[in-house]
């Protein structure tokens, strides 16, 4: 098995992941003794996908792409030699591991080495988070093809170059929803309607604005899917509006014909990892809990971005894993071997 | 008046926009000076940003086309949008990009440039 002995280990290398690493070698951590874990094979994250603008206006005080603003900070890692594992999951961290002096074990794996064991002072949780499916909505009808999430589907848009289906209906108005509502239509799809089951959009008001008022697309406020219709193929959707309780409302239903259903309706942060390692994970927010150093509930292990919480804005992401690297250097710096 | 929401950033001032030319257009209720130029911008002349990608080349295999990210280097007046992204639609790359390379100047006789947002290798 190969083993890698550093001082800190990044899980993620999105924005947190990359900021923390970058914080930690800012604060005198060698490039060598800092490892970045990701399981893509690229480094970015999901601001690769996010090809839009308006990232970076409080770090970088202009306005970004998303892949802009990952580049700024891929730049400054590998500019510092730190350390890659790209391809790589992350499995587990041993429980048992990290306490008395001793570093925690981390487990992964890759195509090329196999499971791979990592023993590291100090780890950075920076998994990010996805988003919430068809499933945890309970949404009944049959099974067919065309219903994706919006991250999905976004994906398969800017990064693959594929279209998901011609005749769009949006369930949920988050922000992802409304990027995707504007991004389907200039690929020539019609994007009938954005239905949200919330009296206000959970969305970002100047998405509102650009990319549903400027194309006339209709957003119907409590309003949700009660059926998907089709076998083989989405078919089209029925659409009902629910009252003050979230109830659908009787009579209300209507039928609309669509290809493709795709679902915005909140993000999970990802903390299967986290749980292995036996960190505390609050109700409240689904991430680890952590205190004013970022560090959780076990001593030497933090946690930034979305892993933590679901942010607004990727500056404040970087902000917060700037923090973790800045906590996670001194903890290596303080670290003594028994 | 018109009540505009600003989109320069995710704080979203709630705008009102008095006049309708350059002589007597007036911006309240924006917290930052880019609210002031947008809230004028959007009444006298809209413009936006327009982000897309393109193919720049298909792995054999898999069949899945790489992707690259452009941008307008800055924004184009609303009404030409869908001419701009035709005009991007019809860009054919190569590699190797570099973000900032730009790929095709002067979309839709704008004055504007269509540049990269992400790199690319050989």
């Amino acid at each position: 098995m190969k083993k890698y002995r550093v001082d800190i280990a990044v899980i993620g290398g999105g924005p947190a992941g990359l900021a923390a690493a970058v914080s930690a070698h800012e604060q005198g951590i060698r490039p060598s003794k800092i490892l970045i874990v990701e399981r893509d094979n690229v480094l970015g994250g999901i601001l690769n996908q996010c090809i839009h603008n308006g990232f970076g206006l409080h770090i970088f005080k202009e306005e970004l792409t998303g892949p802009e603003y990952a580049h700024r900070y891929i730049d400054m890692v590998e500019a510092s030699d730190i350390n890659l594992l790209l391809d790589t999951m992350v499995l587990n961290i041993d429980a048992g591991s990290g306490v008395h002096g001793t570093p925690y074990k981390i487990y992964a794996t890759s195509m090329k080495d196999g499971v791979i064991e990592i023993s590291a002072k100090a780890v950075i949780l920076a998994m990010g988070c996805r988003e919430r499916s068809r499933g945890a909505l309970n949404i009944p009808g049959t099974r067919p093809a065309g219903i994706y999430t919006a991250g999905t589907a976004q994906r398969l848009v800017n990064i693959e170059g594929k279209m998901p289906g011609k005749d769009i209906v949006i369930l949920g108005s988050g922000d992802i929803g409304l990027i995707m509502a504007r991004r389907l239509t200039f690929e020539g799809a019609k994007v009938h309607c954005v239905a949200e089951i919330q009296p206000k959009s959970g969305g970002l008001q100047r998405n509102i604005v650009q990319c549903l008022e400027d194309f006339n697309i209709p957003l119907l406020l409590s309003h949700t899917v009660t059926e998907i219709h089709g076998k083989d193929r989405v078919e089209g959707v029925t659409i009902t509006q629910v009252d003050e309780n979230l109830n659908p409302i009787d009579g209300t239903a209507e039928y609309r014909y669509c290809d493709t259903l795709l679902l915005s309706v909140g993000l999970i942060p990802e903390n299967e990892v986290s749980k292995t390692a036996e960190v505390k994970i609050l109700d409240s927010t689904g991430g680890p809990e952590v205190d004013e150093k970022s560090e959780t509930s076990r001593r030497g292990i933090f946690a930034c971005g979305n892993v933590v919480h679901v942010h607004d804005l990727v500056d404040h992401v970087t902000e917060q894993a700037y923090a973790a690297g800045r906590s996670a250097a001194e903890y290596v710096k303080n670290y003594r071997d028994f | 008046m018109r009540e505009l929401i600003c989109i320069n950033c995710p704080i979203g001032c709630d705008l009102k926009v008095y006049g309708d030319n350059r002589d007597n257009i007036r911006v309240e209720g924006n917290k930052c000076p880019r609210g002031e130029i947008y809230g004028k911008d959007e009444v006298l002349n809209p413009r936006r940003m327009v982000t897309s990608s393109v193919p720049i080349r298909k792995d054999e295999k898999t069949g899945i086309y790489e992707m690259v990210s452009v941008k307008t280097e800055s924004a184009v007046p609303k009404e030409l949008i869908f001419q701009v992204l035709s005009e991007i639609k019809r860009i054919k790359l190569t590699a190797p990009v570099e973000v900032g390379d730009v790929i095709l100047r002067n979309v839709s006789g704008t004055g504007i440039d269509i540049v990269a947002t992400a790199k690319k290798e050989h």
